[in-house]
């Protein structure tokens, strides 16, 4: 199995998705058998390969330095779960 | 009325012999009563009368585009303001778009009904509509099979004819496929060509919105109103839109057809190779010739493709954090506690799955080996495309290798999932258009699609070349059996 | 042992466009909360970031001016972490190819120059402000800043005192105004400072172990926070221990540096190139018409100020600190026939003290070059003394007219008449008998004591130099 149970529960804390101790070992061998399916990738020789990130390589378009946008709070938060005085309210921040 | 073209309902709108309202009203009855099907997340009669009141006014005062009046679906990853926006997710179960995506938008000019949002695989990622939160959908062609993913609800609407015509999005496959089991056209434009703002991110260098409909003509007429530049979008590609409809048409003599040798072997079924060798000697007869041709590569598309989806996936999905809309989880003891409850219990197995795949091959340490080494195959691929469009005009094969399968045949197994898009994610991979269109029935009365891929912005051709098919094979017009008249 | 501190900052400084980086949301600050945050900027499903294009021509602006290198191809990346004021779960950065790349600065440290290298300066986007007053145990989330644009100016690990990283930062806020791509308000945030600190024994190659000093605010705090670090690290080492690399924070109630609370986790960014935005393409003509946009730079104004009004390093120094003092400086210069030296002086000296005194900025000086330069003219013409100068001056800082309605108001015109001068002193010696004895005996220094005397009954106003004068042809008669 290329991942263990540690790495699964490292993983899942970046991703921040809690899973159920239980189910590491379930997602471990789910997520290896994934793993394992696209090393096929290294049958072929991609040295000096230039990766291609993106179907369009260059040009950034960019625009103009205006402002176009004006305050849709009211708007914006009526789907907020939790709110007060337009700010959204998050479980205590220590920094 | 439901078997009409989008031309002939256009037409019979212009005439008066129909108003939008009792278009509307008709296609949410049949809605209604094809409920079994669960095609659709949110219908709002309502909201979709109210547009078509308005549609009929339009009308009324000769203000009218080719559209006006005439009822959409939307696949529910549009965002359509005041209406619900889920993307098949129980995390954005509660969220209504204060905006509308620049596709519904450009529609809503045009005077067309939003006809309601239909299911989907949750974030677009599945090849079986069977991931959604909402619940899977069933083919109209055989209720015990899948219509296919993800645009799954948007072509199975359109097959059983209780939407004239849908919008879909495809990242790898998902117009395409679903267009296949479901035995209507569907048509993924290049990348760039449709503004994928206001469309839910699933991968974004790979997402690509496009119609879904019942001929490549109607596919036209959808594109020539959603595709197009939008500053909003810095992929949004600036070149002139050419006007689809007028585009469709032209003889397909002297084509150039590329038949791809890894398109044609080990895996694809037996029916549906049969069909699609049928639908290559109809090509022949309108004055096309066929060429073998070789994409090396085109085997590792789906590992390739299974490390940058889900790394992009894993980026995009980050901001469904329970902060400032969506789904938030009730107990928790903590912030990170807070996250890690929310998305768990917001995001389904296949999503959760693919966020942890996209998160481990970015990682420290393995992007390298997964995410570098996927774009460097990537750019194999794309040159494998090129290298083959040196001898041919359009590329052709099989759009999946089998037809609809049973539902829950291939829950347990993602690998066995993901394979059903082999011929169709190299697409997305190089940016490139490409379509399905019915081909025939496989032996058990199952739709067969048939592939058209094109050149980079080449989308006019490969709609006209599906277009000429079209012209003289009814296989587009056939509907499931328990759907007609 | 000895111990060398090595330090390297990275300074973010908020860039000033009227519009975010990837939105078109204002970003002036102050306003409430959550009102300038767009859909863009709370990251709603299905938006998408445009870039703005003042943001890139600034970025080219600084890297021109440190002399750096332009990269014709940058690309935009996604630095991937959760935190609520990180609204996507992604800040947009640049990480393998940034816009600016080497370039360097040089800054005056103990008479001399040194040279600092810039590693590179990439653009990015600003988080928005988590506000932990109490909302019911809850932080409050404010988007409003969420997207403005800045650039991340990374240095090398070049500096060797808490000094020198005051004398860099303080030379790069000088910078980025005379370019006028940032106000420079650090109260406000628009120019931040993270410090890397590490010590290690004067002779050894190889760093020490850094920590990181977040966040600090002022250039006081800064130098206090760097002070304070290195002598922590020290005393670490000295007692045998190991220093820890971590994120610190610097407490300026307490002058003491702590470890951030939040219990760091192997930061894992997952760097990728962002796939909404295609790489960022300069053309040399949009390279080359932004240099055409560059000021005279402070190191060139230092020296042109020095070779042209024969001014002292020093006082060229501080009158480029900013180029609105530097102009000043200049105008006040040409209006008067005083000499810029006597310029410089008054800005360096008095001005400057009653601007510090009131926290004013030059531009908001009550005392405009015009009227510096009147009053410098009094001097010269000796209208007025150097000691009178001074009531004069506090006089037009109060508003209370140009100096010469003061001088007329006040009586404050120097006496220059030979003859009534002679007259008073005439009297001060009828009073001072017994100082005439003393001074006729050899001891001069008494020579003082007349001409406080003469000043005090002209109240000041006496011509010193003729005092002088009638006084020691009397005295020496």
């Amino acid at each position: 199995m290329i991942l263990d149970h540690q790495t699964v529960t490292n993983i899942a804390r970046l991703a921040r998705l809690h899973i159920d101790e239980s189910d590491i070992d379930r997602y471990a061998s789910e997520l290896s058998r994934i793993l394992d399916f696209v090393e096929q990738m290294n049958r072929v020789d991609t040295e000096g390969v230039t990766p291609l990130a993106h179907p369009q390589e260059g040009g950034l378009r960019v625009r103009d330095d205006i402002v176009t946008e004006t305050n849709q709070r009211e708007s914006f938060q009526k789907v907020a779960p939790e709110k007060e005085a337009g700010l959204y309210l998050v479980p205590k921040v220590i920094e | 009325m439901h078997n009409k073209s989008l031309t002939q309902l256009a037409a019979d709108l212009v005439a008066k012999r129909v108003s939008s309202v009792e278009l509307t009203q008709h296609f949410l009855n049949r809605i209604e009563q094809q409920e079994i099907l669960n095609a659709f997340i949110t219908v709002d009669p309502g909201f979709s009368l109210a547009q078509a009141r308005e549609a009929d006014q339009r009308i009324q005062q000769g203000d009218k585009t080719a559209l006006t009046g005439i009822p959409i679906a939307h696949k529910d990853i549009f965002c359509t303001k005041g209406m619900l926006t889920t993307c098949g997710s129980h995390i954005l179960s509660n969220f209504v778009s204060p905006y509308d995506a620049t596709v519904i938008d450009r529609l809503n000019q045009n005077g067309a009904v939003i006809l309601g949002k239909t299911n989907m695989d949750e974030f677009a990622m599945g090849s079986s509509n069977e991931t959604s939160h909402y619940g899977a959908v069933k083919n109209p062609w055989d209720h015990t099979t899948v219509p296919g993913g993800s645009s799954g609800g948007s072509a199975a609407a359109v097959a059983a004819r209780i939407a004239p015509a849908a919008t879909g999005t495809d990242t790898g496959g998902s117009i395409r496929q679903p267009a296949a089991f479901c035995g209507v056209t569907g048509f993924k434009p290049s990348y760039g060509q449709v503004s994928r703002f206001g469309m839910v991110a699933f991968a974004s260098s790979l997402d690509q919105g496009g119609p879904i409909a019942r001929s490549a003509e109607d596919a036209a007429l959808l594109l020539n109103v959603i595709a197009g530049f939008d500053a909003r979008d810095s992929t949004s590609v600036q070149r002139q839109t050419p006007d689809f409809v007028n585009e469709i048409g032209g003889d397909i003599e002297g084509l150039r057809i590329g038949l791809p040798v890894q398109f044609f072997g080990e895996g694809l079924d037996s029916d549906v190779e049969g069909i699609v060798r049928e639908a290559l000697r109809e090509y022949e007869k309108l004055g096309a010739t066929l060429i073998d041709i070789d994409l090396p590569n085109s085997a590792l598309c789906v590992p390739c493709y299974y490390v940058l989806a889900p790394s992009e996936a894993s980026s995009n999905l980050a901001r469904y954090d329970g902060v400032r809309y969506g789904y938030r989880a009730s107990g928790y003891s903590d912030l990170i506690d807070m996250y890690m409850k929310t998305r768990a219990e917001g995001f389904g197995d296949e999503v959760k799955r693919r966020i942890m795949i996209g998160t481990y091959a970015l990682s420290a340490g393995y992007y390298d080996a997964y995410y570098l080494k996927a774009q460097k195959l990537r750019r194999l691929i794309a040159q494998d495309f090129a290298h083959a469009f040196e001898r041919c005009d359009v590329i052709m094969g099989p759009t999946t290798p089998t037809t609809a399968f049973a539902i829950g045949a291939k829950t347990d197994d993602p690998i066995a999932m993901y394979l059903n898009d082999i011929y169709t994610i190299s697409v997305n991979l190089a940016g490139l258009p490409g379509i399905s269109i019915p081909a025939g029935l496989d032996n058990t009365g199952k739709p067969v699609g048939l592939q058209i891929i094109g050149q980079y912005f080449d989308d006019a051709r490969v709609l006209n070349v599906a277009h000429r098919f079209q012209m003289t094979t009814d296989w587009h017009q056939r509907a499931p059996s328990r759907v007609q008249p | 042992m000895n111990w060398e501190p090595v330090i390297g900052l990275e300074v973010h400084v908020q860039l000033l466009t009227n519009s975010k980086i990837f939105s078109g949301a204002s970003t002036a600050f102050g306003s409430d909360a959550n009102t300038q945050a767009c859909a863009v900027d709370i990251a709603l499903p299905g938006v998408l970031p445009v870039m703005n294009k003042q943001a890139a021509r600034m970025a080219v602006k600084f890297g021109l001016a440190v002399d750096a290198k332009i990269n014709r191809r940058s690309v935009f990346a996604r630095k991937n972490y959760f935190y609520p004021d990180l609204p996507k779960g992604y800040q947009i950065s640049q990480y393998e190819l940034p816009i600016v790349g080497e370039g360097h600065l040089t800054i005056d440290i103990d008479g001399g120059e040194k040279t600092i290298g810039i590693t590179r300066a990439h653009l990015e986007e600003d988080a928005g402000k988590s506000l932990h007053e109490d909302f019911h145990g809850m932080t409050g989330i404010d988007l409003n800043r969420a997207g403005t644009p800045l650039i991340e100016i990374v240095s090398e690990p070049d500096m060797r005192s808490a000094n020198e990283a005051v004398a860099y930062l303080k030379k790069l806020h000088t910078l980025v105004r005379y370019l006028d791509i940032c106000d420079g308000n650090m109260q406000e945030g628009s120019f931040r400072c993270d410090a890397n600190v590490s010590v290690r024994p004067v002779s050894q190659q190889k760093l020490g172990t850094r920590t990181e000093l977040k966040n600090i605010n002022s250039f006081r705090f800064i130098e206090r926070a760097i002070e304070y670090e290195i002598e922590r690290q020290i005393d670490i080492l000295e007692d045998g221990g190991t220093v820890v690399q971590e994120t610190r924070l610097y407490d300026p109630d307490k002058g003491e540096t702590r470890p951030m609370r939040t219990k760091e986790e192997a930061h894992d960014y997952r760097y990728f190139p962002d796939p909404d935005l295609p790489p960022l393409e300069l053309e040399d003509t949009f390279i080359e018409a932004t240099r055409q946009t560059l000021p005279e730079l402070p190191d060139a104004k230092q020296k042109r100020l020095m070779t042209q009004y024969a001014l002292n390093r020093e006082d060229a120094t501080q009158l480029t600190v900013s180029k609105e003092l530097a102009d000043y400086f200049e105008a006040a210069a040409s209006a008067t026939k005083g000499d810029a030296k006597t310029v410089a002086n008054w800005i360096n000296g008095d001005l400057s003290g009653y601007l510090n005194k009131e926290n004013k900025e030059i531009t908001e000086s009550p005392v405009d070059a015009q009227q510096l330069a009147l009053l410098i003219d009094r001097i010269h013409d000796n209208t007025i003394s150097g000691k009178i100068a001074k009531e004069v001056f506090e006089a037009i800082w109060h508003g209370e007219g140009n100096a010469d309605d003061i001088i007329d108001n006040k009586g404050l015109k120097q006496i220059t008449d030979t003859g009534a001068i002679e007259t008073i002193i005439e009297e001060v010696l009828a009073k001072s008998t017994a100082q005439i004895e003393q001074y006729k005996s050899g001891q001069t220094k008494v020579f003082g004591y007349f001409v406080g005397q003469v000043m005090k009954a002209t109240k000041g106003k006496a011509n010193p130099q003729q005092v002088n004068e009638i006084l020691k042809r009397k005295l020496d008669a």
